[in-house]
């Protein structure tokens, strides 16, 4: 499904300011795998996110999907098949257009764009449908602009929109970050039962461990650009917040510890 | 101004009309300002002044402007998403370079020259001479040109509200929106501006053609300070006849051309203001529309705070005195 082979990715390369954001990322994922991926701030989840779909190109490394590869395909045509919702709000949707607008134009995705009105009364009953999944009572509001919506609405709208066409790959970054914990909690809600429903193939990249491990069938931490913890479908049934915390600071200390040893051979250098 | 001159100016701003159609499709819905308009509008009245003084027929003439303002646009619009020029920059190179190009334009009529300032249609016939011929064979009198003119304008209309709420138009929006978000739904951003500002100039175009019709005239400095007029006719619409939905902008924005052309032919004829001041009026004109809703929201804003404070002292001091009375 997909293949992220050797994948490299450094920024500001040869000044001062280098980071190498992925450091030679291996990662395979299954037809209807649900990942949850963890990892502190500057680990480089976002950056995988963005080569997957294209915001990014890697230094090195291949990306391929359902056996292609797309590594220097566009990020507009990769979007045919991989859905998007982002951590902010306001940045899933069109603001000035009205919530059916966003959805046709989500309709849209995966098929030539032409002349044809984009709203007709068979799409209309189509969107209505989809937007009473969501509960939020936004099927008799459809004329309504966007960005009059809560940001909580505005991110529900966004997940129906990004799983509207059923796209191979669904990938989420921290899409219930910015809200508050009731909001957040409603989207985390739907997320799980749009992914159980479809059976999309899903990366989602959280903050929240135990979001983590209860949503999804696999869980990946990464550190420094890598993956360092790799947790399969058995193992995660009985993960606990605990334990994450535990492997947290056991590959953290590490790190400490190797930190101490460099300082001390420096020291010793001189 | 007596009623001539009054149905002069309704014509005219039925023609800058289209003109500013476009602009409202740069500006407003992709969010380009684009200074490629002063150029293009010649550009157009050039192409179709050639074509006629050669013999073509005027609705061909005409038509031909639309897809000289488009290529224009093109141009604009590559030099922005493929140059990675910036918007404003785009436009002025374009608008210095159609300078020189509508120049050229005109000079293919001499046999001596390569370069002409100016064409005069006095005697040639046009698409406004046939309208007028048209309009006093069905016995429509003074008012038949305007209802010509006005079907034009009317159609430009109507296309440009269908063409938005196409699924190319809706992703054009989009575009002039949230970019990062249209781009994750497949749409080709760059692909978009290029034809947004490719439309909108055809448009402005246009209207030059139309305009050099109907002065029977086309000259190369015809264009200066359009851009202002189609924003000045943008502004003062929405702000008079308001923006809800994209049906009711454009009909604002027709009507404000329309009262653009009518708010300048009284302040010259009135005496008070010289032909010289034509542009300082434009511009008192945006900055008043841009500034005076601006102002009276503030205002309005102040005056609630100020009713809030006064019920609540009232509350509270009627508060004050259940307490002292128990
Ligand atoms: N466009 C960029 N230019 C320069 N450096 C960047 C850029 N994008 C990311 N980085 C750097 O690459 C590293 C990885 O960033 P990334 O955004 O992938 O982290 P993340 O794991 O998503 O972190 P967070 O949890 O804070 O979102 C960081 O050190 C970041 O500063
Ligand atoms: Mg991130």
């Amino acid at each position: 499904m997909l293949e992220i082979n050797n994948v490299y990715k450094v920024f500001n390369e040869g000044t001062p300011d280098e980071k190498i954001a992925l450091n030679h990322i291996n990662l395979k994922l299954e037809k209807g795998e649900f990942l949850t991926i963890i990892g502190s701030n500057g680990a480089g989840k976002s950056t995988l996110m963005n080569l997957i779909s294209g915001v990014l190109q890697p230094e090195i490394g291949t990306v391929m999907i359902n056996g292609r590869d797309v590594t220097k395909m566009p990020e507009h045509k990769r979007a045919r098949f991989i859905g998007r919702v982002f951590q902010d709000p306001m940045s899933g949707t069109a603001p000035s257009l009205t919530i059916e607008e966003n959805l046709a134009l989500a309709f849209s995705r995966n098929k030539k764009r032409g002349f044809r009105l984009g709203i007709t009364r068979k799409r209309r009953e189509l969107f209505k449908e989809a937007l009473a999944f969501l509960n939020l009572g936004l099927e008799n509001r459809l004329q309504a602009k966007v960005g009059l919506l809560s940001g909580g609405e505005r991110q529900a709208l966004s997940l129906l929109m990004a799983t509207f066409t059923n796209p191979d790959i669904l990938l989420l970054d921290e899409h219930t970050a910015a809200l508050d914990p009731a909001r957040a909690e409603l989207v985390t809600e739907l997320t799980g039962e749009i992914v159980a429903k479809t059976g999309l193939t899903t990366i989602m990249v959280t903050h929240n461990m135990q979001q983590a491990i209860d949503l999804g069938n696999r869980l990946i931490m990464m550190d420094h650009g890598e993956i360092i913890l790799d947790i399969n479908k058995e193992d995660k049934k009985k993960l606990t917040v605990d334990q994450l915390l535990n492997e947290f600071h056991r590959i953290r200390g590490k790190q400490m510890v190797s930190d101490r040893e460099l300082l001390s051979s420096i020291a010793a250098a001189k | 101004m007596n009623i001539a001159a009054l149905l002069n100016s309704i014509e005219m701003g039925m023609i800058f009309a289209v003109m500013a159609l476009g602009v409202y499709i740069t500006f407003r819905v992709l969010n380009f300002p684009d200074l490629t308009v002063d150029g293009s509008f010649v550009t157009g009245a050039a192409v179709t002044a050639v074509l006629l003084v050669n013999g073509v027929s005027p609705i061909m003439s005409s038509l031909v402007s639309l897809i000289a303002g488009f290529i224009a646009g093109l141009c604009t619009g590559i030099l922005h998403t493929k140059g990675k020029i910036n918007p404003l920059l785009s436009g002025i190179l374009m608008m210095i370079a159609l300078y020189s190009i509508n120049l050229r334009i005109m000079g293919t009529t001499l046999d001596g020259d390569v370069s002409r300032p100016n064409i005069p249609l006095l005697n040639t016939d046009t698409l406004i001479t046939q309208f007028d011929a048209f309009v006093a064979n069905v016995g429509l009198g003074t008012y038949g040109l305007l209802i010509c003119l006005a079907l034009i304008t009317l159609f430009f209309k109507i296309f440009t509200d269908y063409f938005l709420k196409t699924e190319i138009g809706l992703a054009l929006r989009a575009t002039g929106d949230n970019q990062q978000m249209i781009r994750s739904f497949s749409a080709n951003t760059d692909g978009m501006i290029i034809l947004g500002v490719a439309i909108s100039n055809a448009f402005v175009a246009f209207s030059g053609s139309l305009l050099a019709q109907y002065h029977e005239f086309a000259d190369v400095n015809m264009g200066t300070g359009m851009i202002v007029v189609g924003l000045a006719s943008i502004i003062i619409g929405e702000t008079l006849f308001g923006k809800k939905t994209i049906f009711r902008t454009t009909l604002a924005v027709v009507f404000g051309a329309i009262l653009y052309r009518i708010i300048i032919s009284l302040a010259l004829s009135s005496g008070i203001l010289d032909a010289s001041d034509q542009k300082l009026i434009t511009a008192v004109l945006v900055i008043l529309a841009l500034v005076v809703p601006h102002m009276t929201e503030r205002y309005k804003v102040q005056k609630r705070n100020k009713l809030r404070q006064k019920e609540w002292m009232e509350e509270k001091l009627a508060k004050k005195g259940e307490k002292t009375i128990a």
